[in-house]
């Protein structure tokens, strides 16, 4: 694919972005408390002491969350230091109840990796993973309830995330997309982080620099923070390259500083400069032992990983000789690949290719359902499809007992037997219908015997329409052939 | 045969409530009035309790009629007002903290409580243990229940568990607990005339105190005895898994280990602490204590601990660093005193000008700097290194000794207006407490004698890791050949 290029008046711009994105930890209860880690709620009502910082309160590791970190780092393909340290990031604010994040900074658990992209023109890209820790969230504040005050709540103060820092591999708003897309969709096949952008369990800070096409090294870069979809994030990065090539080309400089992104206006503003970068004095934090984990549960919990998208791409278009493309969308989702198997496993696997990319799809996007909550129940979708393949119905009487399933949540053999639409293989009632027509159409078939190919085509709908669609089109078009040559 | 009811030490007083030759009731409300008729002067309390602890009475009779009832059931102490109490008032001698009530219990008061101790209130302290004198507290300092011989001047009573040593000293509890970070318990022991024990680090649970210096806090016991410290360490100590840092190993029975004796053990004397201008009275109470280890069948033998130059200094840096961190929660946010302000960081200015005290802004100060950007591998990269040196300086030295034997202060206790001005001289008070809380190893104080004007003089024993019985057997025998009786000028069983 042709590299993505900003133009300016004296030259080609390259893009170089990194991203640091936040992924909050699927677990029970918070990283250092037993309070709920659940989403929603009334405000402060997952909140332990610890949570709010009263003074005695002391932190203890939660394991399910550096087993949800470990399995992270492995379904990154990357490095897992058995050896990490947990540290304090000291800044005040008000909804930081200690007035430190506890967090990972000098020895985090998970070490380098990689992220495999796909673009859409197939071009397949590695994004280096520089390294992943674990981290504490801040609680939030409310500032629009009331002209005076501001409010908090703790709810999610102290739940675990895992901060995944990629290297500045990306070079495009698209990769970028890409990048974010694959690395939701690896933590939510490893079940890790529900990925969930709207609600803040994924978000990214975003680094952008530009250089002129060839050059080597990097520019200044600043930092976009807390950018909350992917679409924003493509948006950002192409706005903000954009800001900054137009102040190099205008003999400007550009200052490292945080800027945010207002998608509203699409244009990324100052939140603060480097000047005003804080001082997060990070020390080891001394209410907690370093962290010592053993290769053996590493290997444990290799061992358990599911099944990550890559493989099980592969492994569908060997199994089921779906294409490319195919195994692309079915494995979007570890639900739909789940959904698909079952319904393809020991059924001809091309027809259940075709029946759910086509009328399965539409039918969820009809009835806005998600595969979790879908109408049509993967046993009663393979039901259907073996329907067909041992002729009971024909595709065409399929796709209306499938409208029935999806409105009626009936087996389909049901709605068959009710509605009385099983196919008609009865030689003579076919042929018998096929006379009739004959006989009503003489005309026809004379212009049809001298030549008149073409209307093979109107004597088959003539016969489906009098069996009402039941007859078995390759019996009728045989039945036909030889009627009309006779 | 006892002449009073404050003639008892913890111990004594355990037999005679199980006895009942006294009860509870009685034992607790002679304790009550003692402090209201001495606690105004000494302030050693920033809380009283007594209804609670009236209550706490009759509830321990009815046990121990029954010939139940844990280890210290009935037995009256005080709590270091750093220490959270369920209900009770906590307020780390801070006006930050105000009128805070916590709606949690630490894991050492509520192991004390479960063997039946008996609160009758929280203890005054330095600001948030920062101190050497008691003299920083927002609760007003305390007066040591000793006198110099010649003077009337009230003399402080060592920090940062000033007041509970005071009240231990002057009988107004049996025991108490302290906190030590670098010789909060020894240092006051020593100046007040009472014992004390500063655990292993990780040996009590930190869990509900609340923090200064998170590596080096640890909790003891203060008392007239070392067996009545060996009987409330029993209690305090063991593994909490709601401290990360707590070790997870059985709590021997110390008390056991008091009567072990010295013979066969190696006593290190560590060089490095004949600093100059040691006084000459501090001198020959250390060369005293080799005399009576020697006699009692000890083998002397001199160490050296290089590093303990650097110990003073690296402390600070690293205790001052983790005290400005932990201290950044008291921000008029969710609890405490809140002093308004028209913007968020107005309110932090507001609220942490108002609440906290000179000392401890300075000490917030001084850790803020050491781990700014750029000075970070000065100062606390460096402190880290010297603590590692100091841990190894200890291991070292026991590969030849089992303890070690050093004074607890420079000085006796000073009077209240001798107080140095410039804060870097009360930091050398620590001098001799710092390093063995800098290595984690366990250490204790026993009263050794008086000095020349009539004050009391401590000795320190430094031990191995865990190996608090060690300590007990040779500061015992200590105990034993000093036979401290001297009482301190206000005192409970003294009448007015």
């Amino acid at each position: 694919m042709s590299a993505y290029r900003i133009t300016g008046e004296t030259g080609e711009w390259e893009v170089i972005v990194g991203l640091e994105v936040h992924a909050q930890i699927v677990s029970q209860s918070k990283l250092f408390s037993g309070a709920s880690a659940e989403y929603g709620g009334e405000p402060n009502t997952h909140v332990s002491l610890v949570d709010a910082g009263f003074p005695g309160m002391l932190p203890v590791l939660n394991r399910e969350c550096v087993a949800q970190a470990v399995r992270t780092g492995l379904g990154l393909r990357a490095q897992i230091n058995l050896f990490s340290r947990f540290d304090r990031k000291n800044y005040f604010y008000a909804d930081l109840p200690t007035g430190y994040q506890i967090s990972q900074f000098e020895h985090p658990i998970v070490g380098k990796g990689t992220v495999e992209i796909e673009l859409s023109d197939g071009e397949i890209r590695h994004i280096g993973v520089t390294r992943m820790h674990m981290e504490q969230d801040a609680g939030k504040s409310i500032h629009d309830q009331d002209p005076t005050r501001s409010f908090i709540d703790l709810n999610r103060a102290g739940v675990a995330l895992m901060e995944i820092v990629s290297e500045p591999d990306i070079r495009s708003p698209e990769e970028a997309g890409a990048y974010l897309r694959k690395l939701r969709q690896i933590l939510r096949y490893l079940g890790t982080c529900d990925g969930n952008m709207e609600e803040g369990s994924m978000r990214a800070d975003v680094n952008v620099s530009v250089r002129r096409e060839g050059e080597e090294g990097y520019r200044t870069r600043c930092e976009i923070k807390n950018v909350n979809s992917v679409r924003f994030v493509m948006q950002a990065i192409e706005v903000e390259a954009q800001r900054q090539v137009d102040i190099w080309e205008s003999g400007g400089e550009i200052d490292q500083e945080t800027r945010l992104f207002d998608h509203v206006k699409s244009e990324t503003r100052s939140l603060r400069t480097k000047e005003d970068a804080h001082d997060y004095r990070y020390f080891p934090e001394p209410d907690l032992l370093p962290l010592v984990i053993e290769q053996s549960w590493v290997d444990e919990l290799k061992a358990a990983l599911p099944e990550l998208p890559e493989d099980k791409r592969a492994r569908l278009e060997k199994e089921y000789g779906v294409s490319r493309y195919e195994s692309g969308v079915l494995t979007a989702e570890q639900s739909v690949a789940d959904f698909y198997e079952t319904v393809a496993r020991g059924a001809d696997a091309r027809l259940a290719t075709n029946w759910i990319l086509g009328d399965f799809f539409a039918a969820l996007n009809r009835t806005g359902r998600s595969i979790e909550d879908s109408p049509v129940s993967a046993e009663a979708l393979r039901e259907l499809l073996s329907l067909i393949s041992d002729s009971t119905i024909n595709g065409k009487i399929a796709k209306e007992v499938f409208e029935d399933m999806v409105e009626t949540g009936e087996k389909p053999s049901v709605i068959v037997d009710r509605k009385g639409l099983r196919q008609v293989t009865d030689t003579g009632a076919i042929e018998a219908a096929i006379s009739d027509i004959l006989a009503a159409n003489a005309d026809k078939v004379e212009e049809y015997r001298s030549g008149k190919d073409k209307l093979f085509g109107f004597f088959v709908g003539q016969t489906m329409k009098a069996m009402k669609g039941k007859a078995n089109p390759a019996m009728v078009n045989e039945l036909l052939k030889r009627l009309l040559a006779s | 045969m006892m002449s009073s009811i404050f003639d008892h030490t913890l111990a004594s007083a355990r037999e005679a409530l199980r006895s009942r030759k006294i009860s509870a009731v009685e034992l607790v409300d002679a304790h009550i009035d003692a402090i209201e008729r001495l606690d105004d002067g000494l302030n050693s309390f920033i809380t009283r309790t007594p209804e609670q602890a009236r209550l706490a009475a009759k509830e321990a009779d009815a046990l121990l009629a029954k010939g139940e009832g844990g280890s210290l059931c009935g037995l009256p102490i005080g709590i270091k007002d750093l220490f959270a109490t369920e209900g009770v008032r906590t307020t780390a001698a801070s006006k930050i903290l105000g009128n805070f009530v916590p709606p949690y219990e630490s894991t050492v008061t509520a192991n004390l409580k479960r063997d039946g101790a008996i609160s009758l209130g929280k203890l005054n302290l330095d600001e948030f243990a920062m101190g050497s004198t008691n003299l920083t507290s927002a609760f007003g300092g305390v007066e040591n229940p000793w006198k110099r011989r010649d003077s009337d001047a009230k003399l402080v009573p060592g920090g940062s568990s000033g007041g509970s040593a005071a009240a231990v000293a002057a009988g107004l509890v049996l025991g108490a607990t302290g906190t030590d970070t670098g010789g909060s318990i020894r240092q006051p022991a020593a100046f007040c005339g009472i014992a004390g024990i500063k655990p292993t680090y990780g040996r009590c649970s930190r869990f509900g105190t609340i923090a200064f210096a998170s590596s080096l806090d640890q909790a003891g016991p203060m008392a007239r005895t070392l067996q009545d410290c060996a009987i409330l360490l029993e209690s305090m100590a063991g593994f909490d898994p709601k401290d990360s840092t707590s070790v997870n190993r059985p709590v021997p029975h110390y008390e056991a280990a008091l009567g072990r004796g010295v013979k066969g053990l190696k006593v290190g004397i560590p060089k490095e602490y004949r600093i100059d201008g040691l006084p000459a009275e501090i001198e020959a109470i250390w060369q005293q204590g080799i005399n009576w280890l020697k006699e009692a069948g000890a083998e002397v033998v001199d160490i050296s601990l290089p590093h303990t130059k650097y110990g003073l200094p690296a402390y600070y840096i690293a205790a001052l660093a983790e005290a400005s961190s932990n201290l950044a929660r008291y921000d008029g946010v969710r609890f405490g005193e809140r002093v308004s302000g028209a913007s968020l960081d107005a309110l932090y200015e507001a609220t942490r000008a108002a609440g906290f005290g000179d000392e401890v802004k300075r000490r917030i100060l001084l850790g803020t700097y050491v781990l700014s950007s750029g000075y970070y591998d000065a100062y606390y990269l460096r402190a880290q290194k010297v603590r590692t040196l100091l841990q190894r300086d200890f291991l070292k030295a026991y590969e030849t000794v089992d303890v070690i034997l050093a004074p607890t202060a420079p000085s006796g206790a000073f009077a209240w207006d001798e107080k140095p001005t410039d804060p870097v001289q009360v930091y050398l008070n620590d001098v001799f407490t710092v390093p063995a809380s800098m290595a984690g190893v366990p250490a204790l104080s026993v009263p050794a004698g008086l000095d020349g004007r009539g004050v009391p003089l401590g000795l320190q024993l430094i031990g191995r890791f865990f190996d608090e019985e060690t300590l007990l057997a040779a500061g015992s025998v200590l105990e034993q050949a000093a036979s401290f009786t001297h009482r301190p000028t206000i005192h409970a069983g003294v009448s007015a």
